[in-house]
């Protein structure tokens, strides 16, 4: 059972994070929060840390140092199958289909509880993604990777989820597929807190609200996506995004 | 062009494969001998897939190089060895619902002691080595050891003849066909476990999380499921079906002897390497594939029974070397 946001304090703190990749020390302190009624951006270049600080969150890399709080309880010490039954749900980046699985059964192993609220969920997330109707008895292996992430999506938001957690979802995906994918984040944000690693500007400005710029394992910038929009120093400096003259 | 066809008929092209592999032998045994092989191959068959399959799963699953599996599976055997001893009036009896009584009986004390045993030898050892195949072989082999020795301790270092109740005793003779009872009685233990586990694995949902598993195990604690419990279930559904391969095995060759596991142990392996790891029908398809071919050369080629199933994994590994029937990852 989801735990209800404070919409007065952030739903994720992460603290002074380190975590360690073998002997690669990937996060060096990484400090950054997700407001409870926002999409939080992380955006850097290739090996900032991005995906890591995801991992950290979902406890699939442990923490070595500094703290994660999730509606104000340190939760660094738990295992991912405990964490994602706090209500956080994840999106790797590789979408973690399960390919020789049905839709259907993709669908069934998300599922914690099988209710009547779940039910309800289950309904409004094929309303959204109507291929994965379609494909329902279909082995997920054979879907094109734009549905492979809306039903990676959709298992993700299919409990009840306050916080979710996704990894490049634009990543390999045609710009009409990717116009679908923000159109998804837009009506998720409205009932769950979204933190999205991207490193499509165009899908980060058009979902997000608040951003960090992770840059070798630490939060350098923060603030307003609507600022870095504007900004062509910083894009420049750590997105490698020059100005178009 | 031709790809394209062969692709098309991939699934009749292996259908006819098999059925020519399978009537070959029958340019050198006569057909009356070859029915014979054919039924004593599909039951070792079957024996082989009890052991294999949980080989298989756990490997599929949790990525654990399980040496003790061939302990356990003689472990099944001397349970089982001990409740015909105990009951050895419903052995001896004269009546077809005595004997499966017993036979029943010894399958579920079989199984039961040997799940508990694989929970213990899950949660005290193998735990603590995850990841690492290295120490997974070496802790394994050290709890085989143990393991054998426990056997010695409880049931003493000789090899003992196990009774076979009265009715699974001796042969039909069906138009100068013989068939030994016992055999038919072992191919559909094979099935009925083959379906039992294949009604799990499908129609459950704590199958198709298990079946996810073998995918992508990360994922599906990510999904908020507990997957070291799930681990010991698993491990204990493999150490049961190991003693139910001991103990039908120990009925299928007359006798139990404290190192009986080391011998089907390597058979289970190649059988999993040919079938193709962590896939349920694969293991199905290489048990028979090693008992089938293990009988029609035992019988062609005495001196060859043991290296053929060899020669096959090799070529197996060479044309798919993920086995017939690999399951993620």
């Amino acid at each position: 059972m989801a735990e209800e946001p404070n919409l007065n304090e952030s739903i994720l703190k992460v603290e002074d994070a380190h975590t360690f990749i073998g002997h690669h020390h990937i996060l060096q302190g990484l400090s950054f929060e997700a407001k409870a009624d926002a999409v939080t951006v992380l955006i850097g270049r290739n090996g900032a840390g991005k995906s890591t600080t995801l991992r950290t969150v979902m406890g699939l890399l442990p923490a070595s140092q500094g703290k994660i709080l999730y509606n104000g309880k340190e939760i660094q010490h738990k295992k991912p199958y405990q964490i994602a039954r706090l209500g956080i749900g994840f999106v790797p980046e590789d979408m973690g289909i399960f390919a020789n699985l049905t839709v259907e059964e993709n669908m069934r192993v998300a599922m914690l509880v099988e209710d009547e609220a779940t039910g309800q969920r289950l309904a409004r997330t094929l309303e959204m993604f109507k291929d994965l109707k379609n494909f329902w008895k279909a082995q997920a292996g054979i879907l094109s990777g734009g549905q492979k992430q809306m039903l990676a999506i959709a298992r993700a938001i299919v409990n009840d989820t306050s916080l979710l957690l996704i990894d490049e979802p634009s990543k390999g995906l045609a710009p009409i597929i990717v116009d679908v994918v923000i159109d998804a984040i837009n009506q998720i944000k409205a009932r769950s807190v979204v933190v999205l690693v991207e490193q499509n500007f165009y899908m980060a400005s058009m979902v997000g609200d608040h951003y960090y710029i992770l840059d070798d394992g630490l939060a350098v910038h923060n603030g307003k996506m609507t600022d870095l929009v504007d900004n062509d120093e910083l894009k420049s400096r750590y997105l490698g995004i020059s100005k178009v003259a | 062009m031709s790809e394209t066809v062969l692709k098309r008929w991939d699934k009749e092209l292996t259908i006819a494969g098999g059925v020519i592999l399978l009537m070959l032998p029958l340019l050198g045994i006569p057909f009356k001998t070859y029915l014979t092989l054919t039924i004593a191959g599909l039951a070792m068959g079957m024996l082989l897939f009890l052991i294999a399959s949980g080989v298989s799963i756990i490997f599929g699953l949790m990525d654990v190089l399980n040496f003790a599996h061939g302990a356990l599976f003689a472990w099944g055997a001397y349970v089982g060895f001990s409740v015909f001893g105990r009951l050895r009036e419903w052995v001896e009896a004269d009546s077809v619902l005595q004997n499966f009584g017993v036979f029943i009986v010894a399958i579920l004390a079989a199984m039961t002691a040997v799940a508990v045993l694989g929970i213990i030898l899950e949660r005290v050892i193998v735990r603590r080595v995850y990841g690492s195949h290295l120490f997974q072989i070496l802790i394994t082999f050290g709890a085989t050891i143990v393991l054998v020795e426990l056997i010695r301790v409880f049931w003493g270092p000789n090899d003992e003849v196990m009774t076979v109740p009265l009715k699974f005793r001796g042969n039909w003779d069906v138009f100068d066909i013989i068939i030994a009872k016992y055999r038919i009685i072992c191919i559909f233990i094979g099935i009925g476990v083959y379906t039992v586990i294949q009604l799990i694995l499908k129609k459950t949902k704590l199958g198709t999380i298990v079946r996810a598993g073998v995918e992508n195990l990360e994922m599906v604690q990510a999904m908020g499921h507990n997957i070291f419990l799930l681990f010991t279930g698993v491990f204990a559904v493999g150490a049961g079906l190991a003693a139910l391969g001991g103990l039908s095995m120990s009925l299928f060759s007359l006798q139990v002897y404290p190192d009986m596991g080391s011998t089907y142990l390597l058979f289970a392996f190649i059988v999993v390497i040919i079938g193709g790891l962590g896939s349920v029908t694969g293991s199905l398809v290489g048990a028979l594939i090693v008992g089938l071919s293990y009988n029609y050369v035992a019988y062609l080629v005495p001196w060859a029974a043991a290296g053929v199933n060899i020669i096959i994994m090799i070529i197996i590994l060479l044309i798919r070397p993920t086995g017939l029937f690999a399951a993620g990852k």
